[in-house]
């Protein structure tokens, strides 16, 4: 994006624009942007169109030829995130946040920890890092065929380590733990929010920031004054509704770590190699020791790759699709993701509407991770 | 001279588009693999009968037609349906192609045809609503059947139970000879539902089972409430892997003596005749499913014919292939299913088929939830969801009150 700018930096004429370069450019690009701004973008706008309809609702209409689809406004998220019959979708939901946080924290910590060994160039580290990096040349259906073998109750594992199959149910556990009311969410979240926006009130007072100290405190205070009222009160689902993650998520977590840590450690290994040595060596001249060296002067320095690559894994494991698919199948709800639910409502139960609006809940999920990254990423580009 | 080059060329356009457009019959199924034979043996019929008619084989693959379907609906939404396409019969098809007026109606086929003394009276309603007859099928499979070993049986000192009740003694009896899971079961994709609907069948006869489908029962009517405690019950006897068996290592549990029983369709006799190498009634045996003798709840595998399709002759041919006696003969020994006919050869099939098909012509017939019988696609992709939350939180009020939702969303029996 940073070469695009460029030439209006550079000193030659604007009129220049127009040279058979440029206009040639154009003329290559034009049926990428074209091709993207239909089936992507359009696509998109038609299925938040949909998810906003009745399509599907009435199984006559579904696959008629001429179907009647009526505008229903928000409807189908309404029913999504408060309907009786949703508490499919809303489990789905819990399972995905819980798993994209392992997922994250394992991939991140195995990675560190793996490009931290290798970057002390141990014999045939070449060898190494192809290990590590091979699963990642796997698509996720061969990874997720592999480890269902792997951790089945009588075999794979199991049987290798002679583990008792009844206490090592990896992908078959039918436990949960840290169940939660889903009716209790509003509430936490407002809690966390104001606390993060006290902690904003402490650094405004710190810097002399006072207009901005106030307008935190005045929030915080807000929310906290309607999480202690009306908050209580909150009542989204008919009937409590206890959340929870499930244990069988453990075998799944393992397959995608096994599968994405190696990318990971390329990152970190990277990372690691660009940092000069004259850095490492002045700290250890001021007295830092081994711990002190990776404290204070390297994990400040690889602080960027850690936010990628958590970029990159948090849309991986919110969209999530193949894995799960090939270890587990479809309609297990110990392991389910809301994407195999849109497959699931959309082509076998012929809810297109609501498959949509499970379509956008996602989109706004990977959003919400991307966005922010990319934004940054725009800016800074645009200083450099 | 350029006139006649104009000729020429017009004719010969002319020849091709007829070639193009010649007589082909696109047929759409998910049979492959174990049940490839078993088409094409169908086929190489209706190559004999119609030598001059093309004839595509649009099959795609994946387990009870789950990637087929969903490919089929991207065909039909975007205008390009095949000339026929296989549907599990009944609801399956009306619920989802009938009344989006998708389908031609075939009861004067079955008139011409004299099909509607051939196949079971119970059946036609089955495929039957708003006074047309949607699909042929052509074959048919059982789905409330136990299965067993006679030895291990005699071993263990248990008969095969008859009703629900004795079936959780001799759970409990097996269990306190240390079989851990006397019941065995796959995973939820749909070997779960397949057990919780012989076990429906079992706890409410026939009758409630089919008011049930037609609105007349309530699913919270305590009658079908008990439904969901006896399925509790009877999950407690089943083998904790479940989550990760196909319904194949399901039967394998029953075959080395792990379990001492397991509900499934009758193609579970198709693998343990052909692919394990077992002898039907000595190596294992069956009977229905505990407290549905008597009642033969069916599957079958259909074809209709779409609206607008461009060789309707040809079509037409394929499904009264699909009807005859010769065709059925053909296919079923193969694929390990009986014929929907009454009047088809026994001496082909194997002893466990020749038991099925007897049972066929003379027990009362109902039709399957899980395979498409009884109600639409809707109602069946979130019953999926409800029998895999129940095995979660065995909260048997809560079950009946998102089945009766469910109905309700579903518009199930209006």
């Amino acid at each position: 994006m940073a070469r695009a700018t460029l030439p209006r930096k550079s000193s030659t004429p604007r009129r220049r624009n127009f040279s058979a370069d440029r206009a040639w450019s154009l003329v290559v690009l034009a049926p990428s942007v074209v091709m993207l701004a239909i089936f992507v973008y359009g696509f998109i706008a038609r299925s938040g169109y949909l998810s906003l309809t009745d399509w599907g609702n009435d199984p006559v209409q579904a696959l008629s030829l001429n179907p009647v689809i009526k505008f229903t406004g928000f409807d189908n998220y309404a029913n999504l995130f408060t309907g009786f019959l949703e508490t499919r979708f809303r489990q789905d939901l819990v399972s995905t946040l819980f798993f994209t946080v392992f997922f994250i924290a394992a991939c991140l910590g195995l990675g560190l920890g793996l490009a931290m060994l290798l970057d002390r160039n141990p014999r045939g580290e070449g060898l190494w890092r192809t290990i590590f990096l091979f699963p990642m040349s796997l698509s996720f259906i061969v990874t997720g065929t592999i480890w269902r073998w792997m951790l089945q109750p009588s075999g794979g594992v199991n049987a290798l380590f002679g583990l008792d199959p009844n206490n090592n149910a990896w992908l078959t556990s039918s436990s949960t733990i840290w169940s939660f009311d889903f009716n209790k969410l509003p509430l936490a979240t407002a809690f966390v929010v104001g606390l993060v926006l006290l902690v904003v009130a402490w650094r405004a007072w710190t810097s002399g920031d006072r207009t901005r100290t106030w307008t935190a405190v005045i929030c915080a205070a807000l929310l906290f004054l309607w999480a202690l009222t009306f908050g209580n009160r909150v009542q989204i689902t008919p009937a409590p509704e206890p959340h929870g993650f499930n244990l069988a998520f453990i075998g799944i977590v393992v397959a995608a770590v096994w599968q994405m840590s190696g990318y990971t450690m390329a990152l970190y290994l990277a990372g690691l190699r660009g940092i000069p040595d004259e850095l490492r060596e002045a700290a250890r001249v001021d007295g830092a020791g081994e711990w002190g060296v990776y404290r204070h002067v390297i994990f400040p320095l690889l602080s960027p790759i850690t936010l990628s690559a958590m970029i990159i894994l948090g849309h991986i494991s919110l969209k999530i699709f193949d894995l799960v698919y090939a270890m587990t199948g479809l309609n297990n709800l110990y392991t389910e993701v809301p994407a195999l639910y849109l497959y699931i409502t959309a082509f076998q139960g012929n809810q297109f509407a609501k498959g949509a609006a499970i379509g956008m809940v996602l989109l706004v999920l990977v959003a919400a991770v991307i966005v922010p990254y990319l934004a940054s990423q725009f800016r800074r580009s645009d200083r450099a | 001279m350029k006139k006649k080059a104009v000729l020429v060329t017009a004719v010969l356009l002319g020849a091709t588009a007829a070639f193009a457009q010649g007589k082909r019959v696109e047929v759409f199924s998910w049979w492959s693999g174990d049940e490839g034979p078993a088409l094409a043996a169908l086929v190489k019929l209706y190559k004999q009968k119609y030598p001059s008619t093309e004839f595509v084989n649009a099959t795609v693959a994946g387990g009870a037609g789950t990637n087929a379907k969903a490919v089929l609906k991207t065909r039909m939404l975007g205008g390009d349906p095949p000339d026929s396409f296989q549907v599990h019969a009944g609801q399956e098809l009306i619920g989802t192609w009938v009344v989006a007026n998708r389908m031609e109606d075939l009861s004067s086929l079955y008139k011409s045809e004299g099909w509607l003394s051939k196949f079971p009276k119970d059946l036609i309603p089955l495929l039957s609503s708003k006074g047309g007859i949607w699909s042929v099928p052509v074959n048919v499979h059982r789905s409330n059947v136990m299965w067993y070993v006679p030895a291990n049986l005699k071993k263990w000192g248990v008969s095969a139970p008859k009703s629900i009740a004795e079936l959780l003694t001799a759970c409990n009896t097996l269990k306190a000879k240390g079989l851990a899971a006397p019941i065995s079961v796959g995973d939820a994709s749909f070997p779960q539902q397949h057990l919780w609907e012989s076990i429906a069948l079992g706890t409410l006869g026939r009758a409630g089972w089919a008011d049930l489908f037609s609105g007349k029962l309530k699913f919270t009517d305590p009658k079908a409430v008990a439904i969901w405690t006896n399925f509790g019950k009877v999950l407690d006897c089943t083998n904790k892997d479940a989550g990760s068996l196909t319904w194949q290592q399901a039967t394998d549990r029953v075959v080395k003596g792990q379990s001492a029983f397991n509900i499934m369709g009758d193609w579970a006799a198709g693998y343990m005749a052909t692919t394990l190498k077992l002898k039907p009634g000595t190596d294992f045996g069956w009977s229905a499913a505990p407290g549905t003798s008597g009642t033969f709840l069916f599957l079958a595998d259909s074809f209709g014919l779409p609206k607008g399709v461009k060789n309707k002759t040809e079509v037409t041919n394929w499904l009264k292939l699909l009807g005859s006696k010769e065709g059925q003969d053909a296919f079923n020994p193969l694929k390990g299913s009986i014929a929907a006919r009454t009047d088809s050869d026994l001496s082909k099939y194997n002893a466990y088929s020749q038991s099925a098909a007897r049972d066929w012509r003379r027990d009362a017939i109902a039709g399957s939830l899980v395979h498409g019988a009884v109600a639409n696609e809707t109602f069946m992709s979130g019953f999926n969801g409800i029998v895999a939350q129940f095995s979660q939180s065995r909260n048997a009020q809560a079950a009946a009150q998102a089945m009766q939702a469910l109905a309700t969303q579903a518009k199930l029996g209006q």
